[in-house]
């Protein structure tokens, strides 16, 4: 017996067990609150981001959630490091519309990397927030949301 | 049976393997593993008797019920009454008129705040319930508070999931109108003393409402002894199709109520100036309701009765001690709800993996448990989690499930470790 499902891959595993960049940025530029109140996720987003040049000096993420919500954020955060505004904002569209089942990283073009592992998730539609809650609250930090993001 | 080495007492008045060849369901596999059905508390699956029944039915008595005065419609409505019966033995009530129907307990309890709440509770008057409930008996009861200007007030319960009953004494005083809580609890297990609750209760002069969703298909009720002013129920936990549910209220409570939904056949007289409404149960059940439904709800009872409540309370007694035993041996797994009277429930947490994440890899060993607050957030936050995975048995349950359970467990500690 294996648990060799597209969902659980190590790598996932690995960013659960110690996800990257989980702190608190002291003096974030943006920051925002997320949570999927079917399952009780709650995330807070903080980005340092240089405005003149356009780029994400830093990002950060804490809060509670599953695995895949954990391992979401932590491989967003060191994916999106030292990225353009602009392609920060491409990435996005492309990860949400992977996890929908709308794009096909095998077969379309994207910018996604090694992101697209989490392409299986489109085969658990009940899990597809788990995995856009983190990128959903960075969006909402970038356009400098006050309110909470929610999932629903 | 269990393995020798587990020292339970296998006796049981069931035969397992029987029962199970009753429930078409369970034959099925899901990727590739044999089913193992653990999410009786969400819903629960039909036997072979309810599916017949609805088609048979269908196919040869279908009517629309109350109206037509033709023979398809008078047997169906004779057949609609006749399983309102049933459900009036089943709970015990004396007169099968004192059962409502309704879409299931959500919207039972949604009847009673309406009709019963709108009328009687007003500005300055308390609502007790407790701290372990579902949503359904929360929200309707804060909608009433808020529209009423009357307090909500909440039982607390301990450690183990109890409810603290001398807590509960100092909550009773002459401004409270209604107590509504759960029999069992869904998302713990926690079987409420509910005798001494509505005892008690009425000692304050206040009416008592028992949500019966989890325990009228798993242990014997009888509301004439409880002496509750209303017990609420849903088919689709007791083996019945879904969409159908009601709630038992005393006579004398249903008279002095007025209706909740209003339309056809909950009426005496319709003129264009003036209604009267029609004696209950009809004043409560405007439109046509679902008659296949009910017909199914009537089997399924004759169904579990023959079985036996008492079998099946003492066999899932059984199953309750086997799988808290099972899981209280795994280093890492904490179970959330530790009453002395338990139905067969468990809810627990893992120190390295969310619920969600311990649903879905259950799931593929072809294990149904749900992950989440099971509609029951206040009890969440009183535990300090954000969600519990839930194991809820039937007496289509068996032993060697709660072995695969306990297994696949295990191998989802190790891989989130
Ligand atoms: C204790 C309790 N009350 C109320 C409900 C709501 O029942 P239904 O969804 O059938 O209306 C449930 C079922 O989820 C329950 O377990």
């Amino acid at each position: 017996m294996s648990y060799d499902n597209e969902l659980y891959q190590q790598v996932i595993l690995d960013h659960n067990r110690n996800p990257k960049n989980f702190r608190e940025i002291k003096n974030a530029t943006h920051h925002c609150h997320g949570i999927n109140p079917l399952c009780g996720d709650d995330m807070t987003v903080y980005m340092e981001v240089d405005s003149e040049q356009g780029v994400i000096r830093d990002i950060s993420f804490v809060g509670t959630g599953c695995a895949i919500s954990k391992a979401s954020s932590s491989m967003m955060t060191a994916y999106l490091k030292g990225r353009s505004l602009e392609e920060s904002r491409v990435i996005f569209d492309e990860f949400h519309k992977m996890v929908l089942g709308e794009l096909d990283p095998e077969k379309q073009e994207h910018h996604l990397g090694k992101l697209k592992l989490f392409r299986g998730i489109r085969d658990y539609p009940s899990r597809t927030k788990c995995a856009s809650l983190a990128w959903h609250t960075m969006i909402g930090a970038l356009d400098k949301k006050t309110e909470e993001i929610s999932t629903e | 049976m269990p393995d020798s080495n587990t020292g339970l007492a296998t006796k049981s008045a069931l035969d397992i393997e029987k029962v199970r060849q009753d429930f078409p369901v369970l034959s099925q596999t899901v990727h590739g593993k044999p089913l193992v059905y653990l999410d009786n508390a969400a819903t629960t699956h039909k036997p072979q008797c309810v599916i017949e029944r609805v088609r048979e039915f269908d196919a040869e008595q279908y009517g629309t019920v109350r109206r037509g005065s033709y023979k398809m419609s008078e047997q169906a409505t004779l057949l609609y009454e006749e399983a309102r019966q049933k459900v009036a033995d089943f709970v015990g009530a004396p007169d099968r008129k004192e059962i409502v129907f309704t879409s299931g307990t959500t919207q039972a309890i949604n009847l009673v705040a309406y009709s019963y709440g709108r009328k009687f509770v007003n500005a300055g008057d308390e609502i007790i319930i407790s701290n372990i409930e579902h949503h359904a008996n929360i929200v309707p009861w804060q909608v009433l508070c808020e529209e009423k200007g009357a307090r909500l007030r909440v039982i607390p319960v301990n450690d183990d999931g109890e409810l603290i009953m001398e807590e509960y004494e100092k909550l009773l005083n002459e401004k409270t109108r209604l107590v509504a809580v759960n029999h069992i609890s869904n998302a713990l297990g926690t079987i409420n003393p509910v005798k001494e609750i509505i005892r008690k209760g009425h000692d304050a002069g206040a009416k008592v409402l028992i949500d019966g969703a989890q325990s009228s298909p798993h242990m014997k009720i009888d509301v004439k002894d409880l002496d509750c002013d209303f017990y609420t129920f849903s088919g689709h936990k007791m083996y019945a199709p879904s969409g159908i549910g009601g709630v038992y209220g005393k006579m004398d409570l249903w008279e002095s109520m007025g209706p909740y939904v209003t339309g056809g056949d909950m009426i005496l007289q319709v003129t264009l100036e003036k209604t009267t409404y029609a004696k209950p149960p009809a004043r409560f059940e405007a439109g046509t309701p679902p008659i296949t439904q009910v017909i199914g709800l009537g089997t399924a009872i004759d169904y579990i009765t023959e079985i036996g409540l008492d079998n099946i309370f003492e066999y899932e007694m059984s199953l309750l001690d086997y799988a808290t035993r099972l899981l209280g041996e795994i280093d890492g797994l904490r179970i959330i709800g530790n009453a002395r009277e338990k139905a067969s429930i468990i809810s627990f947490v893992l120190d390295v993996a969310h619920p969600h994440d311990v649903s879905s890899m259950l799931d593929q060993d072809g294990i149904a448990v749900r992950g989440g607050h099971h509609c029951a957030q206040p009890t969440m936050i009183r535990f300090g989690v954000p969600a519990t995975t839930r194991a809820s048995m039937a007496f289509y349950n068996k032993y060697e499930e709660l072995d695969a359970l306990a297994e696949s467990i295990r191998k989802v500690i190790k891989l989130f470790s």
